[in-house]
């Protein structure tokens, strides 16, 4: 009986050696993340990393502020009034070339999932066929691709300012509009169009893969708690790899908080979402290349990009910028 | 298997049958045709009922667009100021109960060159008081919302997707844009939108008025799909018919959700999304916004009392098959019952017991005619078989007569062979071979002195008692007559005239007679009617007997006879025989003839006499081959040897 009381002992001892965070609450580190957007799956990673314990494990005490409209993680970054954020590559980019020093700390997509949907009873079935249409166009960051589309396969075309909603499109305000894949498209399928009636252009088709969701950071951060930066990254990965594992468990998580926020969503739309953010943030041709890792030829494609619109006077040095690939 | 069971249970079997299948067709046709009508009648009503529910949605709907349209006229063909607008939005808002909020939104710099983005609205909060707010703030551009942009590209009123108003209560609303134009520098440029925004509460109410039995309901989709009205509150402004569609890997659901937006209206079979039941549902689009009105009726409620219908019917039918079973098994025993009795009484009757009594039957129909005929045939059977009784034992009387009858007539015949034993002279042997017990043929020899033989073989016509008779008196007549010294015509003379003399029933008797010299072997002979005989040779040449045309003796008295002679020679044989021999018969009623008799008898000179009738019988019994014998056979044979 002593024996075994001691044993329990020690291997308390050990686990408060492992885990120091589990030792009190009040030395976990306090810190906050603002995804782009809602509690959908597109974040599902995060949200259930946050449920599983995953951020405790690794000694932070993760307050994830929701995302939406009017609240840009940008702003959030730079007013310090959030600590992590989830951006595009290109708004990362554009960030630091433009002063506000982030540095990207895991690119959690590869692939772009941005991409142009049109009607075929509109009479759009290729490429050559937007010329001189009405294309749905959501604000400047979701611009770089369709512009350089246009550019490479010389279409005119009549821009309009494209909403959160796909009504537009549907009621058939423009012939053919922005869609994210796991979001857009899929809702536009479940307002009662066929795949077989869609014409889709993905820019990761058309050499224009721009990827997307990453995580930053301000650079003063990272220079201060570089633990802390890759024990949020590492804790974020686990989170992913366990959402993708376990799809339902996560889309209750995700459920769950989209409810929180009152925000109207379904199942199906967000199963969907997080199959297609499995698709894209798995690595392509590099093999076994890590979860996160920022390749130096999506960071410049999207950099000249940038450079090309008079985005950004200057593409910010790669090494500088990406401080990820920690695992 | 069924030929073992008895009337009744085929009876039972086969009516039961033939009422099941009756019974059946009846009842599939009264549940396909009631079934049938309920259906008809619940697709009218329903069609009436979404109908109507369209309508009435429509007329509210159209009426706020109404309001929205009349304010939009107003302002492209007047110039109001700002606080003419907003006070024109106040009484708009004001006095239309449906209405909850409404704007007027400018197209950038439209409203004043100066200002780039102009949107006053009039509003109704939680409590219900008019409230203002300006649109245009920095950070709500209302140029991009779906209220704004649709209407501005497609430059006509459009209804929006319900959403909910997050000011107001959280209660789900739905906007109608109209967009306004002015004319400018002769060119018709859009100058903004007008909404009024409606709570979709009186919708709600509309469709939760449907109530169809007890679980059937109604719910409206937009035209994306959207479930705006629903029992399942999940679904509402949350989920697309088509998302269902996806949930449910219902790819017929999906079908109707994509009839049902396209502005189509039907009845179809469906499955309730609440309560998993078969049900019809009609679906009606709204001309107003397209949205679209589904009602469902479930299949089982509605058809609850044609069910309690064919359930009393099968209650019925299965009673009424019930008794019919029963009553045919009664009449049936009743039918069977005497039928077994008197099976029985036979089965007795059958083993020899007239006595026992045939069961009564009392009715009259079929049955008791059988037990009557049945009762007849008994009584007649037991009276054959008395007079059977009494038949047979006259039969056996009569038969033992003629038994004696035929000893006595054997034993006037000569029987010992050979019947001189002391005499060397001659060899003589003679056989007759009665067709029934007694019969007609007759023979006979005798010495009438020392050296003269008399013998003869008669056929009497007819046969049995009467032929026997007359054979014996001929028989006795000739020993009578046949004295020494008389000629065998003289003979036949007297024994014709005694038989012509008193001869009622006209009888005849056919008669070879000889006498023989037994020294020197002459013979003298009368033939009356007979077959003539045969002489066989010592040589083994056969010979005829010259006829002496003479008649059957007993038809004509006083006829005269004559006799003729002949000599026998040392072993010549004389052979006698009745027409027994040569019209003796095989199966194939072909006679034995005199061929065949001459054929025997020429290879029979070498045989003792006995051996030769007797060879010559066996021949006879052996061509008739077992055929009753129809006439007596009688032969004899005289072998000559001299002294």
């Amino acid at each position: 009986m002593a024996r075994t009381c001691a044993l329990m002992v020690a291997a308390v001892l050990w686990l408060l050696a492992v885990f120091p965070g589990w030792t009190l609450a009040g030395s976990l580190t306090k810190l906050s993340f603002i995804p782009q957007w809602v509690p959908q799956a597109q974040f599902a990673g995060y949200y259930a990393a946050l449920e599983k314990g995953f951020y405790e494990k690794y000694g932070i005490d993760l307050e994830i502020i929701p995302g939406g409209p009017g609240r840009s993680p940008a702003d959030l970054l730079e007013r310090r009034e959030a600590d992590f954020a989830s951006l595009w590559l290109s708004t990362g980019i554009q960030l630091r070339a433009g002063g506000l020093k982030v540095v990207n700390i895991a690119q959690i997509l590869q692939r772009s999932a941005l991409m142009l949907v049109a009607k075929k009873s509109r009479g759009i079935e290729q490429i050559v066929d937007i010329n001189g249409r009405k294309v749905g166009l959501w604000g400047p960051v979701f611009q770089l691709q369709p512009r350089a589309f246009f550019q490479k396969y010389n279409l005119d075309v009549r821009i309009v300012h494209q909403s959160y909603s796909v009504n537009l499109f549907l009621r058939d305000g423009v012939d053919v509009a922005s869609a994210m894949w796991y979001n857009e498209y899929h809702t536009i399928l479940n307002c009662g169009i066929n795949p077989d009636e869609l014409t889709t252009f993905f820019y990761h088709e058309h050499g224009l893969n721009f990827p997307e969701d990453g995580l930053y950071v301000l650079e003063e951060t990272y220079a201060r708690h570089p633990e802390l930066c890759r024990a949020f990254v590492r804790a974020s990965l686990e989170g992913w790899r366990y959402a993708y594992a376990h799809p339902d468990e996560a889309l209750r998580i995700v459920m769950r908080n989209l409810a929180k926020e009152h925000i109207p969503a379904t199942r199906v739309h967000q199963r969907w979402m997080l199959d297609r953010m499995e698709d894209l943030s798995m690595p392509r041709d590099d093999g076994d290349a890590p979860l996160g890792i920022l390749l130096a030829g999506d960071y410049y494609r999207v950099g000249w990009s940038l450079k090309e619109s008079g985005l950004i006077e200057a593409i910010p040095e790669f090494t500088s910028f990406f401080r990820g690939h920690f695992q | 298997m069924s030929g073992k069971r008895g009337i009744a249970f085929k009876l039972a079997a086969l009516i039961l049958a033939a009422v099941s299948i009756i019974f059946l067709a009846i009842f599939g046709y009264n549940y396909l045709y009631s079934r049938k009508l309920i259906i008809k009648y619940v697709e009218e009503n329903a069609k009436n009922l979404a109908g109507r529910t369209v309508n009435e949605i429509d007329t509210i709907l159209s009426s706020v667009a109404k309001v929205s349209q009349n304010v939009a006229y107003i302002i492209e063909n007047t110039q109001c100021s700002g606080d003419e607008l907003k006070s024109m939005l106040h009484a708009v808002v004001k006095n239309n109960d449906e209405i909850y909020g409404a704007t007027i939104a400018f197209e950038p710099y439209r409203f004043d060159p100066s200002v780039e983005r102009y949107a006053p609205y009039f509003y109704k909060d939680s409590e219900g008081n008019l409230r203002f707010a300006d649109l245009a703030l920095e950070n709500y551009s209302y140029l991009y919302w779906d209220w704004y942009q649709i209407p501005r590209e497609l430059e006509r009123t459009v209804w929006s997707e319900p959403y909910f108003d997050e000011g107001g209560g959280n209660i789900v609303m739905a906007t109608c844009s109209v967009p306004f134009y002015r004319i400018e520098a002769g060119e018709r440029r859009l100058c903004g939108i007008v909404t009024a925004d409606i709570s979709l509460l009186w919708l709600e109410k509309i469709i939760a008025s449907i109530k169809i039995a007890q679980t059937g309901y109604g719910f409206v989709i937009t035209r994306n799909g959207t479930f705006v009205v629903h029992p399942d509150k999940d679904l509402v402004m949350n989920e697309t018919i088509f998302g269902r569609a996806e949930e449910r890997n219902d790819k017929a659901l999906r079908e109707l959700g994509r009839k049902m937006i396209s502005g189509k209206s039907g009845f179809v079979p469906f499955e309730s999304l609440v309560t998993g039941k078969k049900c019809w549902m009609v679906y009606a689009p709204s001309k107003v916004n397209g949205w679209s009105v589904g009602v469902l009726f479930p299949q089982d409620e509605l058809m609850a009392d044609v069910t309690h219908l064919n359930r009393a019917v099968i209650i019925i039918g299965i009673a009424g098959f019930c008794f019919l079973f029963a009553l045919i098994i009664l009449i049936a025993h009743k039918i069977t019952g005497p039928l077994r009795l008197l099976a029985g009484a036979a089965h007795i009757i059958a083993t020899g017991n007239l006595e026992s009594a045939i069961p009564s039957v009392k009715s009259r129909d079929e049955v008791g005619e059988l037990a009557a005929s049945f009762d007849h045939m008994k009584n007649s059977l037991q009276q054959y078989i008395k007079d059977l009784t009494e038949t047979t034992a006259a039969k056996e009387r009569i038969e033992s007569e003629l038994h004696i009858a035929h000893d006595i007539q054997m034993g006037i015949l000569p029987k010992v062979f050979p019947p001189f034993p002391d005499v060397s002279e001659f060899d003589i042997y003679a056989i007759l071979e009665p067709a029934r017990e007694v019969g007609g043929d007759l023979f006979d020899f005798f010495f009438l002195d020392d050296d003269h033989l008399c013998f003869h073989v008669g056929d009497v016509s007819g046969k049995g008692v009467p032929a026997s008779l007359f054979m014996a008196i001929t028989k006795t007549l000739i020993k009578t007559k046949a004295v020494k010294g008389l000629t065998p015509d003289s003979i036949l003379n007297q024994v014709n005239n005694d038989l012509s003399m008193d001869n009622p029933s006209l009888m005849f008797v056919t008669l070879f007679l000889a006498i023989l010299d037994i020294r020197t072997g002459e013979l003298a002979y009368c033939n009356g009617g007979h077959n003539p005989p045969y002489i066989l040779r010592a040589n083994g040449a056969l010979e005829g007997v010259d006829t002496t045309h003479g008649m059957a003796l007993g038809v004509m008295e006083d006829f005269v006879y004559q006799s003729k002679f002949l000599t026998l020679g040392k072993k010549d044989t004389l052979v006698l025989y009745t027409d027994g021999v040569t019209e003796a018969m095989d199966h194939a009623l072909e006679l034995f003839t005199e061929a065949r008799l001459e054929e025997v008898l020429s290879a029979s000179c070498d045989l003792k006499v006995k051996d030769l009738l007797s060879g010559l019988l066996e021949k006879i019994k052996e061509f008739s081959h077992g055929v009753e014998q129809t006439d007596d056979i009688t032969m004899m044979a005289i072998r000559f040897h001299g002294a």
